[in-house]
């Protein structure tokens, strides 16, 4: 019987720890699209156990992070929500879940993406889907020095390519 | 000459740098113009057009003449400004434009037949013959006129590009802005305070008045300390704000600490902007005015206060302005020689030492070789020679306006300061306070600073509390304008380009008379300082010249960038791999280890073939992967194909709107294939759909037009059929697909299914959920190559795995992975169409798909695909091409001729779209648009390929070279 080995999208490239700030992969449970269908949104929230996330936000239960990610759509990370009032599509796979942590994460953000990502403007909870570089991405702040970036999985290496490059250029003297 | 016990230096911190490969000693916050003038160096570059010899002007960004190249080999920078250049130990910098050496330059001769070479001396003098232009005059004048070269090394990308964000920009750090950013700060505004220079302080370090009953600078450091404290402030030292743009977006250009090469380029967007970016002081257009010695009074008082450098052991001082005549009192109490003060008034401040002060006076001539050594001068009581090495001149002061004009305004002319002043709100949300708006006192600098930023607070709703003012100079501004001495010599104007004041007069005179006319036919103004310090000068010579006032005169547009920035700047982090994002498939790393070279589809790297042992060519490895899909199996990632998972009650009604053919017919377990048009009729793409369960597909796209589809499927969802309850989302990262090709395609599927497969309940055009190795996948049996064939998909963490276990079945049953050549021939023979075909131009007739269009449902397209031109059957049709001789050469691009026809474009019928040569058929092959094609089935057509000298005879086919009634697919 032949066995199919599992890889994590940037398995290999991290983690890396450039002058204080950490860049490492993290691997949800699960990633599930939620999409509630027209006017669904309270039903799905009933089902899903906690509010599905206003637009730019984030909602949480206990592991569960539920990340706003597009008109009528968030990604759950973790444990899959069983609801009829929205399509739900597994995307487990389909991203690459980066955490850069330490102090002073929104200066490598400054580099690549193009909205304030400083504490103040972007406090936790808040999230929104922008560039980071030339890669689409969900950038979400999980707590004062922990933000979190979902590329797309095939784009994982360039996202590190250029997050890495960043990182190293957030720490030179101005 | 270095003065003891002036300056902001530390006469104890000696660097070493090396200027023209002389060793020399300077102290550590000096630019290099600083250390050259107190080394008694003068002589700093040659001037663009005659290589007259040149001196530093200024003190600031503005230097047109002493331009220097800095560092060696890939970091080498030509054009740097030796007044911005800071010093640092081991600073190497030299001279640019000259040859063999900066004191004897060979191409001087130039200068001496300067009458040819006059304003426009191109238009006039290169004409003929024609040929010579690119054989001798070209080659020439490049050779003869230039400014720094570049080292032809790529040099290391390290600069950086960082996004801003704050409530209140501060452009400048002279008293203007620092009381802005001050008051700002304090009311706990976000506030970020650029300045270009590496101490802020602006010219309360350059002069003698201080502010607040001490030094300016001392106050300034009193300042910064408490700016320094604020959380909420960031100061940006070395920062040049180059640009205003829409949405009070701002860029700028940090340089690095003094050795360090790279730059930053900031784009920052400010809720409001306060430009407090000062003046610039502009000279006097008089015979002789370029030699070196000859500079801007400010930057001689700025050498001595900032900097302890004196510009030279005796000075005179020219000047239209009260203010100047500081310069004589600052030199004498620094224990210089004062010679005179010329002023072109017949009113003149009194002396205030030993040196005769001149009323209606103007310089007439400079002597001196390579430094100037005496000015001849007329004055109220008659003309004399002094004998002088630096001339201080001052022709009033030029707020700098540009940010204010970067949005298309122009700025406004004020006679009584005799300066151009930015226009009202000409950039949306930028205000103007201290010299920068014509405010020339320090105490008007303070109060309008605080102003203009109590005015951005008020409009952002922050309340501040109001600002004492320091006690500071607030003395009239006495000028009367004065632009050029008239008599014989040249009087330069823009000393970068080398434009004089004849040169103005013979444009106007040759009917350039438009401001801009004349700047195109002079090049006043076009160097890399821009005609910072002579575009106004020059502008006011031309009214003079055309009988207009300055103000009907007007001037140039302003552009952006305010001071050069390296495109290695803008471009930072796009060389190499950072010029465009890469996406990877789950096969990447085994198709390197298997040696597939990679071709890039849109972003995506794939495979082109796998090349095997004794294989030389790409053409080898291709024919046989071919023939392996046909006897056996092949197996290839699909992984980069478009999928889009769509869920709803309405999502085949959705389908059925933007495909063309009906998908709500379609069972579950079931594939359709699609056609999706633009709203044009215009065939947009293909692919299949299928359906995974009812009200649940996945569609499928092509790989570069997946972006493209799903932009499309959400301005119909949200825009066009709003009544419609369905949604979709790509998936196209969550599963590796790999397709499996071959007669013994299902052979090797069961050797891995858990629960295999037959004809009978995986017939063609079924898909279904499988198990493979314990993973959940989904199969489909589609074929693309014409083959029995399949796609598997899995998650794609387990695609790596997969993809190996495949080729290694595939190998064992004769086959293997092949890539997208054989790919691509496999389906040439098949007629089936990539965007190659369905390039934006082609209706579903051209493609022989007319009947696709399902008659009773409306989709998006149908009604404009109907339009005439479209429908008219003497529009090209897709058919197949294929050469009598099967080895002749064709090419895709090649056109098609009637056999006697003359190849030229009144005769032409249509065009190659892809060619290959079949393996199978051992023929060349080509897909083409032929006029009527579909009815000349047996006929011939010339190929011909003009660029390539391809001429070929070929039959015209169907489309489908193999296997035409789809056999193999089944069974």
């Amino acid at each position: 019987m032949v066995s199919l080995i599992a890889r994590t999208p940037a398995e290999g490239l991290l983690p890396a720890t450039i002058a204080g700030l950490t860049l490492a992969e993290v691997t949800p449970l699960a990633i599930t699209a939620v999409l509630p269908f027209a006017g669904q949104d309270d039903a799905v929230s009933r089902d899903m156990g906690f509010t599905f996330p206003a637009p730019n936000r984030t909602t949480a239960q206990g592991d569960t992070l539920a990340i706003w990610a597009g008109r009528d759509m968030a990604l759950v990370l973790g444990d899959p929500p069983a609801t009829r009032h929205a399509a739900m599509v597994d995307q487990s796979d389909a991203w690459a879940v980066l955490d850069l942590t330490g102090q002073g994460g929104d200066k490598v953000l400054a580099r690549l993406c193009p909205i304030d990502t400083r504490p103040a403007a972007f406090p936790p909870g808040h999230t929104a889907r922008s560039l980071l570089g030339h890669v689409q991405a969900s950038i979400t702040r999980l707590s004062g020095d922990a933000l979190r970036l979902i590329v797309p999985r095939s784009m994982a290496q360039t996202a590190v390519h250029d997050l890495t490059r960043a990182m190293g250029h957030a720490q030179r003297q101005m | 000459m270095r003065v003891p016990g002036r300056g902001l230096l530390n006469a104890a911190q000696q660097v070493r740098f090396n200027f023209d490969g002389v060793a020399y000693d300077g102290l550590a916050g000096d630019s290099l113009a600083s250390a050259l003038l107190a080394n008694g160096v003068r002589l700093m570059g040659r001037s663009f057009k005659y290589h007259r010899p040149r001196g530093v002007v200024t003190a600031g960004s503005d230097e047109p003449n002493a331009l220097v190249t800095v560092g060696r080999g890939a970091a080498q920078r030509p054009n740097a400004r030796a007044p911005m250049v800071e010093l640092f130990e081991g600073l190497e910098a030299v001279s640019q434009n000259r040859w063999p050496s900066l004191a004897v330059d060979a191409m001087q001769v130039n200068d001496l037949v300067s009458p040819f070479l006059s304003a426009g001396f191109y238009y006039k003098t290169f004409m003929w013959p024609r040929a010579f232009w690119e054989k001798l005059y070209e080659p020439v004048i490049r050779r003869a006129a230039g400014l720094g070269a570049l080292s032809g090394v790529a040099a290391a990308d390290e600069s950086d590009k960082v996004f801003g964000f704050c409530d209140l920009l501060v452009i400048g750090g002279g008293p203007a802005g620092l009381m802005a950013a001050l008051v700002a700060g304090r009311a706990g505004a976000d506030v970020i305070l650029a300045d270009e220079r590496d101490r802020m302080g602006g010219r309360l370090l350059d002069e003698k008045e201080g502010v607040g009953g001490m030094a300016g600078h001392a106050w300034v450091a009193g300042v910064l300390d408490e700016l320094d404290s604020l959380p909420n402030l960031r100061r940006l030292v070395r920062c040049t704000v180059t640009g205003a743009y829409d949405g009070g977006t701002y860029g700028a250009v940090q340089r690095g600490a003094p050795g360090v090469a790279h730059e930053t380029f900031w784009r920052i967007a400010a809720r409001r902007a306060v430009l407090c970016a000062g003046a610039l002081e502009r000279g006097i257009a008089f015979p002789g005015n370029d030699r070196p010695g000859v500079m801007m009074a400010g930057a001689v008082r700025g050498y001595l206060h900032r900097y302890g450098v004196a510009a030279g052991r005796s000075v005179a001082v020219f000047a239209n302005n009260d203010h100047a005549h500081c310069t004589a009192r600052d030199m004498a109490a620094a224990g210089l020689r004062v010679a005179c003060v010329i002023d072109t008034r017949p009113e003149a401040p009194a002396s205030t030492g030993d040196w005769p002060v001149y009323t209606e006076g103007a310089v007439t001539g400079t002597s001196g070789r390579l430094g100037l050594r005496s000015i001849s001068l007329r004055h109220a009581g008659g003309q004399r020679d002094v004998f002088v090495d630096t001339l201080a001149v001052s022709g009033g002061w030029n707020p700098a306006v540009h940010l204010t004009c970067h949005m298309g305004a122009r700025p406004v002319w004020r006679d009584d300061i005799a300066a151009f002043v930015p226009p009202e709100a000409a950039v949306p949300g930028l205000r103007v306070a201290g010299a920068a708006a014509g405010v020339f006192t320090t105490h008007g600098a303070l109060s309008t600073g605080v102003r203009a930023a109590h005015d951005a607070l008020d409009d952002l709703g922050i309340s501040a509390t109001p600002a004492d003012l320091p006690e500071a100079e607030d003395a009239a501004c006495c000028i009367t304008a004065f632009w050029q001495v008239p008599g014989k010599g040249r009087a330069w104007l823009d000393l970068q380009n080398d434009v004089t004041t004849k040169d103005v007069a013979l444009a106007a005179r040759e009917n350039f008379r438009s401001v801009e006319h004349m700047k195109r036919y002079t090049t006043q103004g076009m160097a890399t300082d821009q005609g910072k310090g002579s575009n106004v000068t020059a502008l006011a010579v031309l009214a003079d010249a055309t009988g207009r006032s300055i103000a009907a005169t007007g001037t140039t547009t302003f552009r952006p960038p305010y001071t050069p920035v390296a495109i290695a700047t803008l471009g930072a982090g796009g060389s190499g791999v950072g010029f465009a994002p890469q996406r990877f498939t789950t096969s990447h790393a085994a198709s390197i280890a298997m040696g597939a070279p990679m071709v890039e589809v849109g972003l995506w790297y794939r495979p082109g073939y796998f090349p095997r042992r004794g294989e030389t060519t790409w053409r080898q490895s291709c024919d046989r992967e071919v023939a392996m899909v046909r006897g056996a199996v092949g197996v290839t990632d699909v992984s980069t194909l478009g999928k889009i998972d769509i869920q709803g009650p309405d999502a085949a009604a959705f389908l059925d709107f933007v495909y063309t053919n009906r998908f709500s017919t379609l069972q579950p377990g079931r594939v359709r294939y699609g056609l999706m048009l633009r709203e044009d009729g215009h065939v947009m793409d293909d692919g299949t759909s299928a359906c995974l369960s009812p009200g649940h597909y996945l569609m499928t796209t092509t790989t570069a037009g997946a972006a493209a589809v799903i932009k499309h499927l959400d301005f119909v969802a949200q825009v066009l059929r709003r009544d419609l309850n369905l949604r979709f989302t790509s998936v196209t990262e969550h599963w590796a697909q790999f397709a499996i090709a071959g007669p013994k395609a299902r052979h090797l599927l069961n050797t891995l299914l858990d629960d295999p497969i037959d004809n009978a309940t995986f017939p063609f055009m079924a898909c279904g959920a499988v198990t493979l190795a314990g993973v959940k996948g989904r199969l489909f049996r589609i074929s693309f190559s014409g083959e029995h064939a399949y796609e598997i998909a899995v998650p794609a963490r387990h695609g790596a795995a997969l993809f190996r276990l495949l080729v290694a079945q595939a190998e064992t049953l004769g086959g293997g992975a092949y890539g997208m050549e054989a790919l691509n021939v496999l389906r040439l023979e098949k007629g089936h169409i990539t965007h190659a075909e369905i390039d934006g131009r082609s209706t579903a007739g051209d493609i022989g798909m007319a009947r696709m269009l399902a008659p009773q449902k409306d989709c998006i397209g149908k009604v404009m695909a109907a339009r005439p031109g479209l429908s008219d059957p003497a529009r090209p049709r897709l058919v197949g091409l294929r050469p009598l001789d099967p080895t002749a050469p064709v090419s895709a691009g090649a056109h098609l001729f009637a056999p006697g026809a003359a190849a030229v474009r009144e005769y032409d019928e249509g065009y190659v779209t892809s060619v290959g040569w079949s393996a199978t058929l051992n023929s060349n092959l080509c897909l083409a648009f032929l006029t009527r094609g579909a009815d000349r089935i047996g006929e011939q057509v010339r190929l011909v390929d003009a660029l390539r000298g391809h001429d070929t005879l070929c039959s015209v086919t169907d489309p489908v070279a193999h296997d035409p009634k789809g056999e193999r697919l089944r069974g």
